[in-house]
């Protein structure tokens, strides 16, 4: 191990020199107390490092030990359930060590190296296997199998298979190579830097349901796709990243609170354990990993944050997992990289960020996709990356929001001002965006009903008139618009509040079903159906809006889904509804 | 013996370089001998080979670079705790400026403190009834939170931290809070009202205040809030209390953090503050809390006046975005007399949810509270509406919101700077509110709730 020495500590970024012989981006233990850092800048045989861990008292003349390996994640049985911190140190095991408060100079391995895991293998000896091949499985927790894979770069034949009880460090396979018998155990390791490689890359077609009516009607984002959610602070970013944690139809769920508060990563472990995921019946938690780097931890292992999430969520892709995996706030990690930017007196680019920040925002997105993973079996796996955006004053003219929007294909924009009114989810429909609305439209349409798509277009229809309409109310007042106007608004107003308007705390109204998203949008529109023919019938505009069944409809996203029969009821209401007032003005029966 | 340099050879602002100088570590703390009988204190911003950049908590006023002497303590700053610091004024040093005698510390403690370990915390969710509607009812307040005020010039936020400060309380419990005042660049008046209500109203003896008036050093504010969250952690997580602290007024410690960083001439982020502004307010407001197994907690107030009543100003934002919520003043509704003008659209408290309901304050919290939010927020969009086009030109609806908005304005959220309403009081003055309304209306309230809650007739 070579050694060189400090000789300038600047906060979290220390100058060594004697370090010709490190290599950019391998990893370093500063001093005695053996900090982690990275090598981030080589000149002649001075390296700068941005270390993991608080500086303070450290000084000129001290050690730094080269390791001559990248920042890496250890990859086996025992990342489900976890809480790491940014550079993959268990956080429950180092509340054993050291009690509350992180100290620095702990070295904890990721992965539990003495706990025992069943292996049950998936080959026998004589079978050929190339990277990524499964070799077995280990059931993890009761809804993941986690499949031990053929590691990178190891080709060759079985030549001996175990099965049983064994530490991710025992040998649980031995491959005949060209190079000679290789030893495979449960646990590899990859540097969190690199994308972990996949035979082919595909184009996403299927939809991330997520239980939230205004995504999964509106702005919907395919598995393998990339979202990203900018706002003001206040407007329910981390609600909606929990919710989207909480019931996004994924098999597995990476969560990385980046820069973000101690107690949103306190309440993801205190909820999860008991919210009981709707697609397995088991507790939320025995799918999701957590990566917490909190606003008061060291502000340079954010940055490495963010890739230790993306690494551990590819890592199950490999598997032939759908994976999502949510990062909040991408604007903290953007922030590292300027701090150290400016620590190393590089020329800014706008507002003092790194020139380099939309190739690394591109280059973090762009991780997300559907692909074909490595592997005889031709499995598929997808990573759909959630970024939160947390633009300075809720500006998006700003560098991350705008080098974010580049790559993102899902832009859920929300609005100060409709959280303020409480009307949460507050993602403005009229400014958000989906491009995989088209490509999902066939599946989504074949798995619930043919009309899925014309309910959605016709209801943004009405919300854009809305937007007019409301212009023209503002100069002139309600009075001065026509029936069919009144009707409009009446009903837009009732998709915002009955449909979009979504409770995250309210016991049914957090997660709806596809189904059920269709049959609420579907009554809020047979309604206004059935009032335009009943004014055009004679029946006055106010009879109409003083019918009963408006409550109906506006409390349909109370009624649980194992009870169709109440929603379906709905529907009966109205037809008797508009039956009984049409008949009273003396007109034939509208529908 | 500590080694003596005088070998500053450079003083610029705030900053201060020493060269020559040996094992000197990042971070910790120095002791500068600007003449026989004043010693100023410093803390190593950058140790650059032999050559230590220092940054002056005093100021360098008076500072001569050949007879200055420096000695490197080898340790960070401490505060020396112990449980006579209740009923004690410091200045923001930590040195007592009450004339009062010096603290026999039972230990010394690093002011910098660890991160909590985000699985050792346990998650706020005790209803803290500060016998203020518009915070109980509408932005709940709970043990463990940090809920700032934002506030503008002349506007009565140390009125409303002073009222909290004196009504908070935890349902069923009789313990009160300790309280630790940090004061950072406000005017003696200022602090003068709040050491004279503490001392009225008995709260002085389990308080603990650190002053930095206007006219001390502008840099030693760096360090005042962090000494009045060391003593706060010391009260609550060793001696089990539960600690409420005051931190008064924020804005001119950012512009104490600009200053250093304007002199080191590091890029700036945005209005000239520092890039790293979030990460610095992050390490003070982060440590607020309750921890798994301690009794105590830490509930903070921090109190920012926004320049301009800018929203967007750094300052503020970066707090919003680290701050459990914010409680934010209006000057229109201070203009029309109403206290606390707090306006509560914009307002917020993200940990409302788990401190409210059955078991914490009534079932039907939440739901009202929800429904007044949308009801007030369409009122005001109506009389909005009627400013521009008449009050003729609403329709009924909208006239019964309007109406709801003024009323809301003067009974719910207007009430007296001695009066303290319990948790019924106030979700009944809301119901009483809601029958203004037509019951179709209420759609955020369970049907039940309701029927249970809503009065028949509106009471006189």
């Amino acid at each position: 191990m070579d050694e060189g020495r400090i000789i300038k500590v600047s906060g979290p970024l220390v100058i060594a020199e004697g370090m010709g012989n490190a290599k950019m981006y391998d990893v370093v233990r500063v001093s005695d107390e053996r900090l982690i850092g990275e090598v981030i800048e080589m000149r002649g045989d001075r390296a700068s490092i941005q270390v993991y861990e608080e500086t303070a008292g450290l000084g000129p003349g001290e050690p730094v030990y080269t390791t001559g390996e990248a920042l890496s994640v250890e990859l086996a049985p025992g990342l489900i359930e976890a809480i790491y911190d940014g550079i993959q140190r268990p956080l429950d095991k180092i509340k054993d060590h050291v009690g509350d408060r992180i100290e620095r100079g702990i070295e904890l391995p990721g992965i539990d190296h003495e706990r025992k895991w069943h292996f049950e293998p998936r080959v026998k000896p004589g079978d050929s296997v190339e990277p990524g091949d499964i070799l077995g499985v280990v059931q993890e927790t009761v809804v993941v199998e986690h499949r031990i894979m053929v590691p990178y770069g190891v080709r060759g034949t079985i030549k001996d298979i175990k099965k049983g009880e064994f530490t991710v460090v025992d040998v649980i396979a031995t491959v005949d190579t060209a190079d000679g018998a290789r030893d495979v155990t449960m646990l590899t390791r990859w540097p969190v830097r690199r994308g972990r490689p996949y035979a082919e890359k595909l184009p996403p077609y299927a939809p991330l349901v997520t239980g939230q009516r205004i995504i999964d009607m509106f702005f919907p984002v395919a598995k393998g796709g990339a979202a990203c959610v900018p706002g003001p602070f206040g407007s329910g970013k981390t609600v909606v990243q929990h919710q989207l944690a909480r019931w996004a139809d994924s098999d597995i769920i990476v969560y990385v609170g980046c820069g973000e508060r101690g107690n949103e990563m306190t309440e993801v472990l205190m909820d999860f354990p008991e919210l009981i995921d709707p697609r397995t019946g088991e507790p939320l938690m025995k799918r999701t990993t957590l990566v917490a780097n909190t606003s008061d931890m060291p502000v340079a292992a954010r940055e490495a944050s963010v890739y230790t999430g993306i690494t551990i969520a590819e890592y199950f892709r490999d598997m032939g997992y759908n994976v999502a995996l949510m990062a909040d706030s991408t604007s903290r990690w953007a922030e590292a990289l300027r701090e150290m930017s400016g620590r190393l007196e590089e020329m800014p680019g706008e507002e003092g960020y790194p020139a380099y920040l939309g190739s690394r925002i591109a280059g973090f997105y762009e991780r997300a996709g559907r692909v074909k993973c490595l592997g005889t079996d031709e499995r598929e796996g997808s990573l759909t990356v959630i970024g939160a955006v947390s633009p300075p004053g809720g500006d998006l003219s700003e560098p991350v929001s705008q080098a974010t929007l580049r790559v993102a294909k899902v832009f859920w924009g929300l609005d100060a001002t409709l959280a303020a009114r409480r009307h949460f989810p507050a993602i403005n429909w009229l400014i958000s965006y989906s491009l995989y609305l088209e490509r999902l439209e066939d599946q989504i349409s074949k798995a619930i009903a043919a009309d899925f798509g014309d309910l959605r277009k016709e209801a943004m229809q009405l919300l854009q008139e809305e937007a007019e309409l409301e212009e023209i109310v503002r100069l002139v007042g309600v009075d001065a618009l026509s029936v069919k106007d009144r009707l409009t608004l009446e009903t837009a107003k009732s998709i915002r509040e009955d449909f979009l308007h979504q409770n995250a705390y309210h016991e049914v109204d957090t997660y709806t079903s596809l189904t059920k998203q269709r049959l609420m949008l579907k009554a809020i529109l047979d309604f206004h159906h059935s009032a335009l023919n009943a004014v055009e019938a004679g029946v006055s505009f106010d009879a109409t809006m003083e019918l009963k069944v408006r409550d109906s409809i506006a409390r349909m996203k109370y009624i649980p889904e194992n009870e169709p029969e109440r929603l379906n009821s709905v529907f009966d209401e109205m037809k008797a509804a508009f039956a009984g007032l049409t008949q009273a003005v003396g007109g034939e029966e509208v529908a | 013996m500590l080694k003596e340099y005088r070998t500053v050879s450079e003083v610029a602002g705030p900053l201060m370089v020493v060269e020559q100088v040996e094992g000197v570590k990042y971070g910790e703390l120095v002791e500068i001998e600007v003449s026989k009988d004043e010693v100023r204190r410093g803390r190593v911003l950058e140790a650059d080979g032999s050559k230590a950049l220092v940054q002056l908590f005093e100021g360098s006023a008076g500072l001569n670079l050949a007879s200055a002497k420096v000695r490197f303590l080898g340790r960070g700053i401490e505060l020396g705790v112990s449980m006579d610091m209740l009923g004690r004024v410091f200045d923001g040093f930590g040195r007592p400026r009450d004339g009062g005698p010096q603290i026999i510390p039972e230990k010394k403690v690093d002011i910098n403190g660890n991160p909590i370990n985000p699985y050792a915390r346990d998650y706020p969710s005790e209803f803290i009834q500060t016998g203020i509607s518009a915070i109980d009812g509408l932005n709940t307040l709970v043990r463990g939170q940090k809920l700032p005020i934002f506030s503008g010039s002349g506007l009565p936020h140390a009125a409303l931290a002073a009222q909290i400060a004196r009504q908070a309380r935890v349902l069923g419990t009789d313990e009160k809070f300790s309280v630790v005042f940090g004061a950072m660049g406000i005017t003696f008046e200022e602090a003068d009202y709040f050491i004279s209500d503490f001392r009225r109203t008995g709260a002085i003896e389990r308080a603990v205040l650190f002053v930095n008036l206007a006219d001390d050093p502008a840099i030693e504010r760096i360090s005042t809030p962090r000494m009045a969250l060391t003593a706060a952690e010391y009260l609550a997580f060793e001696k089990d209390m539960h600690v409420l602290v005051i931190l008064t007024d924020i804005t001119n410690y950012a512009e104490a953090l600009r200053e250093v960083s304007a002199a080191r001439m590091e890029v700036p982020g945005r209005r000239g503050y520092p890039g790293y502004m979030y990460t610095d307010l992050a390490s003070i407001y982060e440590r607020a809390g309750r921890i798994k197994g301690r009794k105590g907690s830490i509930t903070q107030i921090p109190i920012l006046t926004m320049p301009e009543d800018d929203k967007t100003h750094p300052i503020v934002d970066l707090t919003g975005y680290i701050t459990e919520g914010q409680i934010i003043l209006a000057r229109e509704l201070h203009r029309k007399g109403i206290y606390p003008p707090i306006d509560v659209l914009p307002s917020l408290s993200r940990l409302k949810d788990k401190g409210i309901g059955e078991g914490k304050t009534r079932e039907d919290h939440a739901d009202t509270m929800n429904q007044l939010y949308a009801a007030y927020a369409r009122g005001k969009d109506a009389k909005e509406l009627a400013a521009i086009l008449g009050e003729a030109a609403l329709s009924e609806d909208d006239k019964n919101f309007s109406k709801f908005a003024d009323e809301f304005e003067t009974i719910y959220v207007n009430q007296d700077i001695e009066e303290n309403r319990t948790i019924e009081e106030t979700l009944d003055l809301g119901w009483e509110l809601l029958t203004l309304l037509p019951v179709r209306e209420l759609k955020r309230i369970r049907e039940e709730y309701i029927e249970k809650y809503l009065p028949k007739t509106r009471p006189a």
